[in-house]
């Protein structure tokens, strides 16, 4: 069973064993505009929680996404380069950016889950 | 005597509705394809006579592949470029009340002095005996501008202000060189409320940004400056005024704090047509600001660029300008163009600047005089606040009553409800024949709309201006959202596709891939 | 004031509805003691006529190119512009716009910008060109900036053949930046060995064809050496009109070029404005400096054109930007770019080799003259020669005889013992009576 995780910058991961599939969440995408361009990082590179990781840009903006956790990536989803129209139509799916190993499981727990996360998206209006 | 030819002598009664043409033009709208679908590369639109056969001194070095430019005739040339001239807009045809951008009308004098052959055709490096008159020219332009801004040297060559941006911020770097600093104070302070380039500007050359919060009306308070000077700080990049039209009140404050702790005030002058002959940076304490030639000084803006952006010194940053610099003895100019057993800081580009742009604004400056330049800032703030008290029960205002300077800013809150956006807005008022203003700038302010008018507008293109932003305002608001959504309808073209632009970029024409043989099937 | 529509009138009332009583209410804000009460001291408005006596009256003194024999280059060519070039500049859709940030009423500079990125595309053999820099100075400072982004190394090695001001430039901007620059000594000859001082820790070196001396160069093994060493080669010109006979950068392995593109559709103007040109490897497009216009379809499906990829540009990306640059050389561009569809590539190469041609006529004349030495085996335009004693005040001698006779070295390299040595041009508009009086002038000096 995978749980899935977000951080306040609506980032998502979702934890399955000691990996992460992180990418933005549908509110992000929505916000951000239709994406035209992903930057992703190496497949190898460690990051620590809260390091800028990824850069995904619309027509009008660019933002950074942190990695929600830290750990190495060890794969990324290139198909984003062809196609970064993939995060707006499935951000949770099929727009995920990268999957990073876990170094700290114990991270997740500073991290909302589901309900925490609908309940933050609230205050944001 | 008679109308024998049976000529109709009253207009059609058939209701007239857009329908489509065989050619797509629209009468004088003319659709134009480009110079690689119409061109060839054989043909020419310039005679030239073949050389008589010679012995060539290229070595190995002659270049075998073919090129790809097409070419056309004189008069192909002249009807591709006119028609295409014909789908811009342009201050000659209209108000064009960009925020932050003073588009302001061009005088033809500057063109045509610009052209003078002693101006336009001299080469940057004849012996300077040959040139005086254009090196007397750069030393009279550059006490003009020290004059109204109350500095004491002035970088001339920067060719445009983000370019005079990195000269300014490097001479501060110089300065913290000489006084063995540059290593401990490596922060730049930026407003959220500046203009993009502040920020790139500073990291560009490797200062660290630091961020002060602004006020809601974009103005920086003394105590945010004072609690954000700290020991590591080089400069802070001040807009003034602001980017949100508004003059820092507490500038002169902000500026000594700044100073006392070490650091520099780097002004950023885009909006400098605001104050000009009505205060002088110099005075409030800026230690460099660099000035957009062709916004506050009329050299046109020729579809983004040329431009030219001098900047001027205070006293203890005048030592580490760039070189070149324009010396004068007696009578005599002279070129320093060597750095050499002096402080100067190096060397921003080739040869001495825009000279162009130098005698268009040298024009401009002779042609209004003290006073009429001093006029022209006081009518841009005129007009502006006109605009905004016309407008303020109709839009937005974001700040309220406040009076502005020569950019009127409103905020998007009135739309609120209508569910339209300021971009629909934008859009609209191209079809009633304007160019939008700047939207979504200043970023602080949300769904911004900032209108600069400038001085060049007439009491009567002013109020029919007025009156169409408040009908288009009165649309919005009773629900008539299709004159918005679907806007531009009038325009050559309608509303771009900018996301499909981005994700799979065409930046070039390529020519088509011959058609594949059918593949048989098996 | 000619220039200000609003009359007395209009202000007072305007002053009325706003509800102020005096302009100076508005200016409310600037402190009382810093808000100057009278116009400062400089002339007061003058008429047109009066302004076109002064500044005739500055621009006769100085001598025009067209004027005199003309043989001065370095950087900055002489070359005749169309007519139909300046007027179609000047008409007021194109002169008076702005950038084009409204797309839908601005496809006419859009479209010549769309234009303008493929012919220097072409002209380069390059993949993707941009919509210009400022000129080839900061172009050529851009290029090694974008190259360390890439390579994500520091340090840039310049040929010794490289534009005196355009190295300056490049050194002036690395040691803001912090970053390295090896620059050889100045090599009239070319008879440098870049390649050995390329190493792993190099980000790019920019040699530039044909060199300042005026010699012509083969980039190819430079860029195989580049690239056996992950390092990027920039190649950078200042004579566009070159690179209709002269081998492309693009053709000879180049991973970024930047050069000046004055020559076609613009006037010397004493140093600017000019038009950089800059051009790269698509898959280093989302690294390079400056406006992109790209082709797209509006809401009816017809083709148009939108500047597209402005998440590099500062006013997105604010620190992160690619390059602090607003302004391209906008109407320059479009100088370059009626010129060259004037041109197209039957004329730019009949140009070009008429270039060449009268170059190689004064260089045989030259080379008889007593004491001139040219430099040269290989040039297209321009050439070096070396004249007995100081090359200035031989420079100087011609110019009070009427003739101006190219740069002397030492103007741009001061003390690096090259005081004997004068760079040459010779363009279409030079005449054989031209060349005729640049020899006798030499021959008298002595």
């Amino acid at each position: 069973m995978s749980e899935v995780r977000y951080t306040k910058d609506h980032e998502y991961v979702r934890v399955d064993g000691d990996t992460g599939t992180v990418g933005i969440t549908d509110y992000a995408q929505k916000t951000l505009g239709d994406v035209v361009f992903v930057e992703l990082p190496e497949v190898g590179k460690a990051f620590v929680s809260g390091e800028q990781a990824a850069v995904v840009e619309s027509v009008k903006a660019a933002s950074e996404v942190y990695a929600p956790v830290s750990g190495a990536v060890v794969a990324v989803n290139s198909a984003l380069e062809t196609s970064p129209g993939a995060v707006n139509e499935d951000a949770t799916g099929a727009g995920w950016f990268f999957r990073i190993k876990l170094a700290n499981a114990g991270e997740l727990g500073g991290l909302m889950d589901e309900s925490a996360y609908q309940a933050f998206l609230k205050t944001l209006d | 005597m008679l109308n024998n030819q049976g000529r109709p002598t009253a207009p059609s009664e058939a209701p007239r509705r857009a329908r489509k043409t065989f050619t797509s033009n629209r009468a004088l709208q003319i659709e134009e394809a480009l110079i690689f679908e119409i061109g060839d590369a054989c043909v020419t639109g310039v005679d030239i006579d073949e050389p008589a056969p010679f012995q060539p001194r290229l070595g190995a070095h002659e270049r075998t592949s073919a090129i790809g430019l097409p070419g056309l005739s004189e008069p192909e040339t002249m009807r591709h470029y006119v028609r295409l001239s014909q789908k811009n807009y342009a201050i000659d045809s209209g108000p064009y009340p960009l925020g932050s951008c003073t588009m302001k009308h061009n005088p033809r004098l500057n063109e045509q002095m610009a052209r003078l052959p002693g101006f336009g055709d001299v080469h940057p490096l004849q012996p300077q005996s040959t040139v005086q008159g254009a090196l007397e020219l750069i030393d009279r332009l550059a006490h003009y501008l020290m004059t109204l801004t109350g500095t004491h040297a002035v970088a001339m060559s920067p060719k445009a202000g983000a370019h005079g941006e990195m000269c300014g911020m490097m001479a501060i770097r110089a300065a913290l060189e000489a006084r063995g600093e540059s290593r401990t104070r490596n922060v730049v302070l930026v407003p959220d409320s500046a203009h993009g380039t502040n920020p790139a500007t500073a990291a560009l050359i490797g200062f660290d940004v630091r961020a002060v919060p602004a006020r809601d009306d974009g103005t920086l308070s003394l105590e945010a400056v004072k609690a954000a000077l700290a020991p590591d700080v080089a400069a802070i990049m001040i807009t003034n005024p602001n980017t949100c039209g508004l003059f820092e009140r507490d500038v002169v404050a902000i500026a000594e704090a700044v100073r006392a702790a070490g650091a520099y005030f780097y002004c950023d002058g885009a909006n400098f047509n605001a104050i000009v002959g009505k205060t002088r940076p110099g005075d409030l304490g800026v230690d460099a600001m660099h000035i957009n030639l062709h916004k506050t000084f009329s050299t046109p803006h020729g579809g983004g660029g040329p431009g030219a952006g001098p900047v001027v010194l205070s006293e203890r940053l005048a030592p580490f300008a760039p070189v070149p610099f324009v010396r004068r003895s007696g009578g005599a100019f002279s070129l320093v163009e060597h750095a050499r057993g002096g402080q100067a800081f190096g060397r921003v580009t080739a040869f001495h600047g825009q000279m162009g742009m130098f005698v268009r604004a040298l024009s401009y400056m002779l042609s209004h005089g003290s006073d009429g330049m001093r006029q022209a800032s006081e009518d841009a703030v005129l007009n502006a606040n006109y605009v905004r008290v016309c407008l303020s029960d109709a839009m937005s205002p974001a700040f309220g009553e406040r009076a502005c300077m020569h950019e009127a800013l409103f905020d998007d809150e009135w739309l609120k409800g209508t569910g339209l956006t300021t971009l629909d807005f934008a859009k609209a008022m191209i079809d009633e024949g304007y160019h939008p203003m700047t939207v979504y700038f200043p970023l602080i302010v949300h769904g911004a709309m900032l209108i600069e008018p400038t001085e060049s507008e007439s009491r009567a293109s002013l109020d029919l201006f007025i009156m169409a932003l408040r009908d288009l305002a009165l649309a919005a608001k009773r629900g008539d959202t299709e004159r918005f959504t679907g806007a531009p309808r009038f325009a050559p073209r309608g509303r771009l596709d900018e996301t499909r632009a981005a994700r799979d970029p065409v930046l070039r024409w390529t020519p088509k891939k011959p058609v594949d043989e059918p593949k048989t099937v098996e | 004031m000619r220039y200000l529509p609003l009359t007395p009138g209009d202000r007072q009332s305007m002053m009325q509805r706003v509800g102020v009583a005096g302009i100076d209410e508005l200016f409310a804000d600037i402190p009382a003691d810093k808000l100057l009460r009278a116009p400062l001291d400089l002339p007061r408005a003058k008429s047109e006529l009066e302004v076109s006596r002064m500044l005739g009256a500055l621009a006769g003194k100085n001598v025009a190119a067209s004027a005199v024999p003309f043989f001065v280059g370095a950087g900055a060519y002489k070359h005749h512009v169309p007519a139909s070039v300046d007027h179609l500049i000047q008409r007021s859709e194109f002169l008076t716009s702005y950038t084009p940030y409204q797309p839908e009423i601005a496809q006419g500079t859009l479209q010549c910008l769309f234009e303008f990125q493929t012919q220097a595309a072409c002209l380069t053999a390059m993949e993707v060109a941009n919509a210009s820099m400022y000129d080839g100075s900061t172009g050529t400072a851009e290029a090694v900036l974008m190259a360390h982004r890439i390579t994500r190394r520091s340090k840039a090695v310049l040929s010794g053949g490289l534009h005196p001001h355009y190295a300056d430039v490049v050194r002036t901007v690395s040691h803001m930046a912090r970053d390295e620059v090896v620059s050889l000594p100045p090599d009239a000859r070319a008879s440098e060995d870049i390649i050995a001082r390329i190493d792993n820790d190099t980000s790019c070196v920019v040699v530039q064809n044909p060199d300042f001396f005026g010699n012509l160069r083969d980039l190819a093994a430079i860029a195989d050496a580049c690239h056996a060493h992950g390092a990027l080669l920039i190649a950078v010109f200042t004579e566009a009109v070159s690179l209709g006979l002269v081998t492309p950068p693009g053709d000879m392995g180049a991973d970024i070029v930047a050069g000046e593109g004055q020559s076609i559709g613009n006037a010397l103007s004493f140093g600017g404005p000019y038009v950089g040109l800059f051009a790269t490897r698509r898959k280093y497009v989302r690294q390079m400096p400056g406006r992109l216009c790209g082709q797209t379809v509006d809401s009816e499906g017809r083709r148009g054109f939108v500047l597209t990829l402005s998440t590099r540009e500062q006013h997105i990306r604010r620190e992160k930007a690619t390059s602090n640059i607003c302004t391209n050389s906008g109407l320059c561009a479009l100088a370059f770019t009626i010129h060259m569809t004037l041109l197209g590539e039957a004329g730019l190469k009949r140009l070009a080799r008429v270039n060449h041609a009268n170059a190689v006529k004064l260089a045989d004349m030259l080379a008889r003259v007593a004491n001139v030495e040219v430099l040269n085996d290989s040039f297209f335009n321009e050439f070096t020669i070396r004249v007995k004693g100081d090359a200035a005040g031989v420079i100087e001698k011609l110019a009070a005889g009427g003739v101006l006779g190219g740069v002397p070295v030492s103007r741009l390299l001061p003390g690096a013992g090259l005081d004997d040595l004068i760079v040459v041009a010779n363009t279409e508009v030079n005449t054989d009576e031209d060349r005729e009086a640049f020899v006798s002038a030499l021959q008298g000096v002595r």
